[in-house]
């Protein structure tokens, strides 16, 4: 789960992690407020979006009165932020945030992840922060500074002065770096973390470290015991198939084609995504509905894959290996029923009692295609699908 | 022989009591598991299915001799289940579970190295299908009749998609010796390189299938394997090839991810140290008798 950029500051901050003073605004008036509370004579209105390459789209705006404030704020509600994380429909902006400008003498980026080779968390680091990093990690990969951290011990001063010294922080500096670094890592430890990101964490003309951008990452399969954590939740930053498949247990990623997917076991549907591309088709989504395909969560998977209004074909795969073909079978007729659907369903069953399946399906009268194999089904997907848009007809029965 | 359990290998299936865990104890027992005990804390002294169930593995190993365990308990307590397992002498774990946080697994394998290695537990998994030595035993979720006796290892990290790859073989005749999941997480047990060694020490096992995914070093880390140590042909499909770029927030991921995470270099990687690659999902059996064809 993500959280926006004043969430994650207020946490690393509870945990000794320097930031600069801010206040959230859910309007142009009250940015304006926020900025006349901090005082001083700059700030910076940053869009909330979940999302990173902010700056570059525009969402991250310097101001140096409080009318500026105002019209940055204005200009910013409502705007569909698209950055290269964000995917082609983007994210808007429901929340500012406004904080006082720093004065930068240099930026750094600092960075905490799950590591799966080590399988330890990483602290990754660059004396070079700001927002070409991924540039720079690829042009010079052995800038990047790393280091992994024990579990049984966690991180050691010795650890993050090593990492301080290496960004060329100044002596004077160390003794803010270590705190810094070592605050993160307890909030990414303490809280089930999978990313803490500080791009930039600057150094101030005064000589004093603050963090000036904070993103966090957390463990969806460890909110049960972060309540506080999981109420940070905003649904209005999240794609909205993806919202309703994880509200109703569903593992789901929404894509730029045009047929559907339902299959039971993540690594099964990433294949029949595969053979959909490779039989010319493109897949509209990533749906995992569970090994056990039960026909209360096929029915689910119909109305979840439907309401993606851009689906104009589905198919589905399912593997019956602990159930049965027909139980499954009655599953999707019982789902095609209760909510019949204007495509083409293709259906491909394999596995426990798959001939009695298979005539489930064709007594049923149901308009479905059927498939024997994987390679089949994804064949008749694709060119179902290019019927359908050709003649727009309806399908009939098939044999 | 089969790798890591066969007919005779005593069984304890933590978690036996419930709803899942019952149910899957009697299909385990329906194939021909020799399972021994279950462990449940605060039901010792019940059965279920007639099998006597602990409070603490402690008791149960005491009790019945097993060697082996698989888990099936709820996400928020199988990491100390496992830890549990590993502290009395289990020297196999499956772990079933899906959803443990990764944080306590980094815990469970920093907890494990307290062993020396040859008291050290064999854990796979976790959300992953278990090991099934078709005809001798099953050790988690797999659907037994899916699976023909035969000499073809297969380790993968999915489930379905494992049962798929079993059942293209079965259709041409091909059978397996083990198969093993070794489950999705980005933090897991076993690893492909750990079992690709035990296929290449088993003498019933002639070749090896391995199902790969998008994501983690894993794969890479096998092919050197099966590079400098490997004598028995391998065939691999690799999962993910239309699978979009994440998009996770933030750099810090893209930053550390190295080559050969992605499907497409995966499958460069492997086909350079001489494995077979299956074109396709729908090609994984074919693939297979092909080797096995040239091999004979």
């Amino acid at each position: 789960m993500d959280i926006h950029e004043y969430q994650a500051k207020e946490i690393l901050s509870g945990f000794g992690v320097p930031v600069p003073r801010g206040g959230l605004a859910y309007s142009p008036e009250q940015a304006a407020y926020r900025a006349r509370e901090i005082g001083g004579d700059a700030w910076v209105v940053k869009a909330q979006v979940h999302s990173g390459g902010r700056g570059k789209a525009g969402g991250v705006k310097v101001c140096q009165d409080e009318h500026e404030v105002y019209d940055a704020a204005d200009e910013l509600f409502g705007k569909r932020l698209v950055t290269h994380q964000t995917g082609p429909k983007g994210k808007v902006v429901y929340r500012v945030y406004v904080e006082g400008a720093a004065a930068i003498e240099r930026e750094i980026y600092l960075g905490f992840v799950l590591d799966r080779k080590s399988e330890r968390v990483m602290v990754v680091a660059s004396a070079e922060g700001g927002m070409e990093i991924e540039e720079i990690s690829a042009s010079k990969p052995e800038s990047i500074i790393r280091s992994v951290i024990e579990p049984a011990v966690g991180i050691q001063d010795f650890q993050v002065r090593e990492v301080a010294f290496s960004l060329g922080l100044k002596p004077n500096q160390i003794q803010q770096a270590v705190n810094t670094i070592k605050g993160c890592y307890r909030a990414f430890r303490e809280l089930d973390a999978t990313m803490v990101e500080i791009n930039p964490l600057v150094v101030t003309s005064e000589g004093s470290i603050i963090a000036l951008d904070a993103k966090m990452t957390f463990d969806d399969n460890a909110l049960f015991r972060h309540p506080s954590v999981s109420e940070l939740r905003d649904k209005s930053q999240e794609d909205p198939r993806e919202s309703q498949a994880a509200d109703r247990g569903l593992s789901y990623v929404g894509l730029e084609g045009k047929i559907g997917c339902i299959v039971n076991g993540a690594g099964l549907a990433m294949a029949t995504m595969d053979m959909i591309e490779l039989a010319g088709g493109k897949p509209a989504n990533f749906l995992d509905i569970g090994g056990g395909a039960s026909p209360e969560r096929v029915a689910k998977a119909f109305r979840l894959v439907m309401s993606d209004g851009d689906v104009e074909a589905i198919l589905v795969n399912i593997f019956a290996g602990i159930n049965r073909c027909d139980w499954v079978a009655e599953g999707i007729i019982q789902a095609l029923q209760a909510n019949p659907v204007n495509v083409p369903v293709i259906v491909r069953l394999a596995g426990t009692n798959v001939e009695e399946g298979r005539k489930i399906l064709s007594k049923s009268g149901l308009p479905i295609i059927r498939a024997a194999t994987l390679k089949e089904a994804a064949e008749r997907a694709v060119s179902a699908w290019q019927n359908d848009i050709k003649h727009n007809v309806k399908m009939v029965a098939s044999s | 022989m089969s790798i890591l359990i066969d007919r005779t290998t005593p069984v304890l299936v933590q978690g036996l009591t419930g709803k899942i865990g019952s149910f899957h104890a009697k299909e385990m027992l329906d194939y021909g598991t020799n399972i021994v005990g279950g462990v449940v804390p605060g039901r010792g002294g019940e059965a279920t299915h007639a099998i006597p169930v602990y409070d603490t593995m402690k008791d149960a190993v005491q009790a019945t001799g097993a060697t082996v365990s698989v888990v099936f308990v709820p996400p928020p307590f199988a990491a100390d289940s496992i830890m549990e397992a590993a502290d009395c002498g289990i020297k196999l774990c499956a772990a079933i579970t899906d959803g443990i946080p990764a944080q306590d697994m980094i815990r469970v394998k920093r907890y494990m190295r307290r062993y020396k290695a040859e008291n050290r537990m064999q854990l796979i998994g976790p959300n992953c299908a278990g090991i099934i030595s078709p005809g001798k035993a099953l050790l988690g979720i797999m659907p037994g009749h899916i699976y023909q006796p035969g000499s073809i290892g297969v380790v993968g990290r999915s489930g379905t998609l494992g049962y798929e790859a079993a059942s293209q073989m079965k259709e041409l005749g091909i059978g397996v010796s083990t198969s093993v999941g070794i489950g999705g997480d980005p933090i897991n047990g076993s690893s492909f390189k750990d079992i690709l060694m035990l296929f290449e020490n088993d003498p019933e096992t002639s070749a090896v299938v391995m199902i790969g995914e998008i994501g983690g070093p894993q794969e890479a880390e096998a092919a050197e394997f099966i590079r400098d140590n490997m004598t028995k042909p391998v065939v691999a499909y690799v999962a993910g090839l239309s699978a979009p770029k994440g998009r996770t927030m933030g750099h810090a991921g893209a930053i550390i991810s190295a080559f050969g995470e992605s499907a497409s270099e995966k499958v460069e990687i492997l086909r350079e140290v001489g494995v077979t690659i299956a074109p396709d999902p729908s090609q994984i059996g074919s693939t297979v008798a092909g080797v096995v064809s040239k091999a004979a």
